[in-house]
Formats: structure tokens, C-alpha cells, sequence
């Protein structure tokens, strides 16, 4: 990654697209707190970043985030029992966001009783239920089926208009990054990936796949990331 | 022209219920048949073609059990034994557990032990008897440490590899929800350690029955190990299989405790449950 600006506003609903291996998650990464860049600059509401932080919680590619020897709600009010709060108080709490989650009467539940969807919803739970402002997201439906990430990115969309957080969503999926987002970012391939272009997504709310607007907003994606694709190819 | 179809079709698992070995018998009581199988062969074989001060058959080390269980002697040889391995094997894990949790945590006394855990892999316990012989002398002293040193050894080893390999986004994800370093540890590191540490516990378990009978048949006056090594002195080889049986039964038992203890207490820290 080199010379790579990005700005994000707050309240949106930000995509960040590129091919495979460009460094999408090393964007996440520095905005998280968990690698400093070489050079540059990383803020956050002004201030520069420099550790993880509980305004800017993430919600990480895969389950093995998850902690197996807590049940559901368990997890979902760790941060909670990291802060202090006493157990009644993060029951009532995490209840309410495992409801949020679609996960009403499961929360006695181990992560190994669960679905690949269910235990995103336990990680997307988790990182709201701190209230922190900003929700980092690293392909999280990247390893779900079809059906059940269609879902997830509707339940998302309405968690974000009902909470109002600040979303940076990656994913190598262009017809997801239309679905969800305000603006997509999408980067050119690596190495020395910066920032290719920032679409503005004008569609209406629901977006459907079928509308003529979807499809000619995904051609034109689609054709900037083969050109990508191709040009990553030509350097190997 | 249709190249492939399927029409109609209708597809039933071959096998249905439970599955049954082929002769018909009870999952449960195979090994309890293969047991009875070998010892109706090892009685043949025994009482055929080996005198008994050799090879004694399994009805002559019944007996000696029983004459050695009446007389009080194996009873108190495996109690004595069983304390060296508790005590040594409790000490062990505590030493090793603590050690393994500080080096995976810490960088600097990773770095700074790390000389000693290579060089001490490489030394088994009951080398070390001849110093402990000097420095604890024949009793209780010197049996406790080569125990101690056995088991402090591989709960170490495991401990250290089980901190290591905690995924790093279970650590992550504490962090950006606000965890300091020492919740990190204690919420994070050592319940996702916990399984990788219970498997070196029951691996120094193991060690620890080798080592006390080692250390017994060299240095001692009671114990199993002075059972089996004594009974050889004086041909009474049905008692050396006494000794030897009552080991691998009590190892066995002890596994199993320790098992099902780990399961009741700790099952929700096992990677799956």
C-alpha cells in the first residue's frame, strides 16, 4: 500500500472495494488501531490513532474471534464486563442487542451450538453493544451462504439506520458493496495499492438486483476492478 | 438428444440405527472380550510351554494378588507411589502452568528461558537421579523432584504453545473493546489456553508413573517400583506381574479421574463442546 487517502464522513456507510490481496484489511487494521502505517497519518474525529479503542469496534472476517468457552450473550456483553458493568445491567443490555441481531432465545447458547450466520450476529452484536461510534467491518458475510448473506446485509442496513453509526465495510463482493453502501472505495491491486476512485451510490433504499440503475452501476464497477485484475496480472 | 437424466429416483441409506461390529456384540463389551481373549491366551501359552518362574500364567498372578492385596504390602507400595506421583505431578503442573503462562505472555522471559526449556528437553528425568540421590537423599526428597522436574517439563511445553497459538483476533477483539493488558490475560489468554494446558497435565501424568517406578527400582525401599525390582530378586515373578498390573490399572484409573475431572469443571474451555 502507498500514498492511499481516504476520507470517511460520519454517519455513512462507506464500501471499501478491490481486488484480492490489494490490502483492504491493512486499511482496517490501521483505522482499528492494530498496525501503525511507515508513513502518513491515521485520525479519527481529529485524533491520531495509535492503539485499538473502544469507539472504533470490529467485527472480524471469520468466527475465530469468537470466545467458544462463552455462551452467546456472554460474548456480546464482553465489553461490558471489561468496562466494569456490573452483570445485571450487561444481561438486560446484551439481551436487548441479541434481539437487535434476530437472536432472541439463543443467548444460552455456545458459538459451537451456532451457524456461520448466527455467529456473525454475535459478532456484530459485540461490537455495538459499546455504543462505539464507528463499526469496522472486514468481510464478514464473506464465508456465509448466498441466502443467508442476503439477509445479513438487509438486517445490516436496518441496524445502521436504527443506531446510526459510522460504517467501514470491506468486501471483494461488488453487488454487496451496492447494496449497503453511501459511497464505495475501491482500490487499485497491490503492491503500492492506493485509492482508484470513491463512487457515490445515488440508488433508492431498498436497492434491488433487478433494477436497471444496480446493473449498470455494477458494469461499471465490475469493469474498473477486471482492469484491476488484469493489470496485477500483467506485473506477475 | 438427452445425454443424462434422472427420473424418479429414489435413494435410502444403506446402513439405518445405530452401527453393530459384525459379530453381533455390544460396542461396550468388546474390549472387555478382547481383555478375556488374551488372557485365555496367555494362559494357554504360559502353562504350555514356559515354567512359571519364567512366565507365570494369569490364575498364579491372580493368586499372588490376592495373597499380596491380604497381606497388606500392595496396597501400601501403591499408596506410597501414588503420593510421590501426586505430590511431584501437583507441583509439576503448578510450576510448569506458571512458567508457560509468563513465557507465552511476556517476550522478555520468553526469550530469557528459552535456553534452559531446549537444553533441559534433552535430559530425561532419571538422569538427573544421581544429583537428586546427593541433594535430597534416598527418601521422599529426591522422588518428589525427578517428578517435579518431569512434569514441570511438558506442562511447560504445552502451556507455552497453547499461549501462543491463541488466534490473534480473539485478542483483537478485546482490545478494541477496551481490554487492558492484564484482562487480556486473564479473559482471554489463559480460558483459551486451558485445553492445550489440561492435555499437558495429562501427558506429565503419564511421565510421572514411568519416573517414580524408575526412581523406585534404583533408590528405594517401598513403592511399586521396589515391589516389581525386589520380586525379580527373589524369582517370584507372578509378583513382578502383580506390580505391573496394578500399574497400568491404576495409570488407567488415574487418566480417567483426571478426564472426567477436566470435563466437569473446565468442559465449556475445550475448542469444541
Amino acid at each position: 500500500m502507498r500514498g492511499l487517502s481516504l476520507e470517511i464522513e460520519r454517519g455513512e456507510l462507506f464500501c471499501l472495494l478491490g481486488p484480492s490481496g490489494c490490502g483492504k484489511t491493512t486499511v482496517l487494521n490501521l483505522l482499528a488501531g492494530f498496525e501503525a502505517p511507515t508513513a502518513g497519518t491515521v485520525s479519527v474525529d481529529g485524533r491520531p490513532v495509535t492503539t485499538p479503542g473502544v469507539e472504533r469496534t470490529v467485527v472480524f472476517q471469520g468466527d475465530d474471534s469468537l470466545y467458544t468457552w462463552l455462551t452467546a450473550v456472554e460474548n456480546i456483553e464482553f465489553g461490558l464486563r471489561l468496562a466494569g458493568v456490573e452483570v445485571g445491567t450487561r444481561r438486560v443490555t446484551s439481551q436487548r442487542y441479541l434481539e437487535l441481531v434476530g437472536l432472541g432465545g439463543q443467548g444460552h447458547k455456545y458459538p459451537s451450538q451456532l451457524s456461520g450466520g448466527m455467529k456473525q450476529r454475535i459478532q456484530i452484536a459485540r461490537a455495538l453493544v459499546c455504543e462505539s461510534p464507528i463499526l469496522l467491518m472486514d468481510e464478514p458475510f464473506a464465508a456465509l451462504d448466498a441466502q443467508t448473506r442476503a439477509t445479513l446485509q438487509d438486517e445490516l442496513i436496518g441496524i445502521w439506520q436504527q443506531t446510526g453509526r459510522t460504517v467501514l465495510f470491506i468486501t471483494h463482493d461488488i453487488a454487496e458493496a451496492i447494496v449497503l453502501a453511501n459511497r464505495i472505495g475501491l482500490m487499485t491491486a497491490g503492491p503500492a495499492a492506493h485509492m482508484r476512485a470513491i463512487v457515490p451510490v445515488d440508488l433508492p433504499r431498498p436497492r434491488r438486483r433487478g433494477d436497471p440503475a444496480f446493473g449498470a452501476l455494477y458494469e461499471r464497477l465490475a469493469d474498473m476492478v477486471s482492469e484491476e485484475v488484469r493489470r496485477a496480472g500483467a506485473r506477475a | 438428444m438427452t445425454i443424462a437424466s434422472v427420473e424418479n429416483a429414489r435413494q435410502v441409506p444403506v446402513a439405518t440405527g445405530p452401527r453393530r461390529p459384525r459379530l453381533g456384540l455390544p460396542a461396550a463389551l468388546v474390549p472387555l472380550a478382547s481383555v478375556a481373549a488374551l488372557l485365555l491366551v496367555w494362559q494357554v501359552v504360559s502353562a504350555t510351554f514356559f515354567p512359571p518362574v519364567l512366565f507365570p500364567t494369569p490364575i498364579m498372578v491372580g493368586k499372588a494378588a490376592v495373597a499380596e492385596i491380604a497381606s497388606g504390602r500392595l496396597l501400601r507400595d501403591s499408596l506410597v507411589s501414588l503420593r510421590r506421583i501426586f505430590g511431584g505431578f501437583a507441583l509439576g503442573c503448578a510450576i510448569g502452568a506458571s512458567l508457560g503462562l509468563l513465557m507465552g505472555s511476556v517476550g522478555l522471559a520468553r526469550r530469557a528461558l528459552d535456553p534452559y526449556i531446549q537444553f533441559g528437553r534433552f535430559v530425561p528425568s532419571i538422569s538427573l537421579l544421581s544429583p537428586a540421590l546427593i541433594w535430597f537423599g534416598i527418601g521422599e526428597g529426591s522422588k518428589l523432584f525427578l517428578i517435579t522436574y518431569t512434569t514441570t517439563f511438558i506442562v511447560l511445553l504445552n502451556t507455552l504453545g497453547a499461549v501462543l497459538t491463541v488466534p490473534r483476533n480473539k485478542l483483537r477483539a478485546a482490545q478494541c473493546l477496551g481490554a487492558t493488558r492484564w484482562q487480556l490475560f486473564r479473559l482471554v489468554m489463559l480460558p483459551a489456553s486451558l485445553h492445550g494446558i489440561f492435555t499437558g497435565m495429562r501427558v506429565g501424568m503419564g511421565l510421572s508413573f514411568t519416573t517414580v517406578v524408575a526412581a523406585e527400582m534404583i533408590a528405594a525401599d517401598t513403592g511399586l517400583g521396589y515391589l516389581i525390582i525386589n520380586s525379580r530378586l527373589w524369582f517370584q515373578t507372578d509378583v513382578v506381574f502383580v506390580g505391573i498390573i496394578t500399574l497400568g490399572t491404576l495409570g488407567y484409573l488415574a487418566d480417567k479421574a483426571f478426564q472426567m475431572l477436566i470435563h466437569r469443571l473446565a468442559g465449556r474451555y475445550a475448542p469444541t463442546h
